[in-house]
């Protein structure tokens, strides 16, 4: 770690990491990773790891696809030599209600304008694709074949290698402990390893983030908010896709590697820095899953665990340079999607910071949409 | 590191069949912790949870580092203790 850099990241996840790359690519190779544990010890390495283009909102559909195309070459793109493990299962997303149902054409409608494969199936067409599903009370389906799964750790490894290998220096288990600013700039960031001047700052760390921000004076709306997950032991292979529910807040896939992974989002979770799993998680998420997918209940449950979402106001990121803090931009509030999209994310961002040209404008992602009332409305998000 | 061990081929983790090679080639790669090495191998993650294999890779970590085995951060022991089925699980839950 040297005393000053260009640009110094911090959070060694899936966003911190392929922003790092993204900028070295870009001949911005002065740049410093700031992780508090190891590269992916966060919401990253905790997370579902799923990656689906059906989303109901245009920006978040074009999030989704353009990061998908990098996740399907990941390994050659950033010069990895092991298996970022992508697998395009596809994702089934069952509607239980007729007002979902109704909801999923439209979404469908967005999905095609931008050219991604997806389509809706009545319930013999849900039958055709996962065989032993229970359709009791279902009013039919949409898959994607190209939706489907990559194995985070690796997808973070592979950006944090590749930003590495162009100069990039990494330094994990190391807090970041304050900020100086001056002039109303940032200027220095304070760390458990000493002091690093740094012209910008990139604020990537997800449920902390809005902490982080208000250490510059910046007051953002990101809460952090704990999920849960749990995974089966591994058996042969009996259903290809991830099976998602808006109206039942579960979703499931079974992993190349065999096992089942399972999570819910529970409506009646608070903000909180809080994540130990829960008994009272076990039993719902059971409850919930094998009544659509009944021929998992033999299999055993041989882990559970739970990670921090980065909530926001309209549950889409946030990136946004503080007022307080000219140079210190945060970028959290992923609010559960964040891997699926990080890929568009750090391009995105790059871009700005380089001033390369961009088919998004990224002043839409600024917290002022919620003064401004321009929330990024998203219909289908667990 | 090297390699040349007798005992490379040596199976570390028995669920996930991580053999003693692999563990070694990890920490030569810079992975510095059971988490670590755990997320990127997948050791430890199997039906028994790492109860083999955790003190074994963390005797190479203590080893490789110099650092004495009770400093060797230890992954978080997650629940259940015991694989149980879904089914059992979603039978005793009540609304």
């Amino acid at each position: 770690m040297k005393k000053s850099y260009d640009i110094v990241i911090i959070g060694g996840g899936i966003i911190g990491c392929s922003v790092a790359f993204e900028l070295a690519k870009r001949g911005r190779k002065d740049v410093l990773v700031i992780e508090q544990e190891y590269l992916t010890s966060g919401a990253t390495g905790r997370c579902g790891a799923g990656i689906r283009q059906q989303w109901g909102s245009l920006l978040n559909a074009t999030l989704a696809k353009d990061s998908t195309d990098i996740f399907e070459n990941i390994e050659e793109y950033t010069g990895y030599d092991g298996d970022c493990g992508l697998n395009q299962g596809g994702y089934l997303l069952v509607a239980y209600t007729e007002k979902e149902w109704d909801q999923f054409q439209k979404n469908l409608e967005v999905q095609h304008s931008i050219g991604i494969e997806s389509y809706a199936v009545d319930l013999d067409g849900v039958r055709d694709i996962v065989p032993h599903i229970n359709t009791e009370g279902m009013y039919g389906a949409t898959f994607c074949a190209k939706d489907g799964h990559a194995n985070p750790f690796h997808c973070t490894y592979a950006y944090a290698k590749g930003a590495g290998k162009m100069g990039v220096d990494i330094e994990t288990y190391t807090k970041v402990t304050g900020f100086t600013t001056e002039n109303g700039r940032i200027k220095t960031v304070h760390t458990s390893k000493g002091d690093v001047e740094a012209k910008v700052v990139l604020n990537c760390t997800g449920g902390h983030a809005a902490i982080m921000a208000a250490q510059v004076g910046d007051e953002l709306p990101i809460f952090p908010e704990r999920h849960q997950i749990l995974i089966t032991e591994p058996v042969a292979h009996i259903m290809s896709p991830m099976v998602m529910s808006f109206e039942r807040h579960f979703y499931v896939q079974q992993t190349p590697h065999g096992s089942v992974i399972m999570g819910i989002g529970d409506p009646a979770e608070t903000t909180s820095l809080n994540i130990n799993p829960t008994w009272q998680f076990l039993e719902f998420c059971s409850h919930l899953v094998t009544q659509t997918l009944p021929a998992f209940r033999d299999l055993r449950v041989v882990r559970q665990w739970a990670g921090m979402y980065d909530m926001s106001p309209d549950r889409n990121p946030i990136i946004n340079e503080a007022k307080t803090a000219e140079g210190f931009i945060t970028i959290a509030g992923m609010s559960g999607h964040g891997f699926m999209v990080a890929p568009r994310i750090a391009t995105l961002l790059a871009n700005y910071l380089t001033g390369m040209q961009d088919s998004l404008d990224i002043k839409l992602f600024s917290a002022e949409r919620y003064e401004k009332g321009e929330l990024l409305l998203e219909p289908s998000v667990v | 590191m090297c390699v040349k061990n007798k005992d490379a081929n040596n199976i570390i983790c028995r669920c996930e069949d991580i053999t003693r090679e692999q563990i070694l080639k990890c920490i030569a790669d810079g992975y510095r912790t059971l988490d670590e090495i755990k997320r990127v191998t997948r050791a430890g993650m199997g039906p028994c949870q790492g109860r083999t294999c955790r003190s074994l890779i963390a005797t190479e970590l203590s080893r490789a580092y110099g650092v004495p085995m009770e400093d060797v951060l230890m992954s978080t022991f997650q629940p259940p203790v015991k694989p149980i089925s879904l089914g059992a699980l979603a039978d005793a839950y009540m609304e």
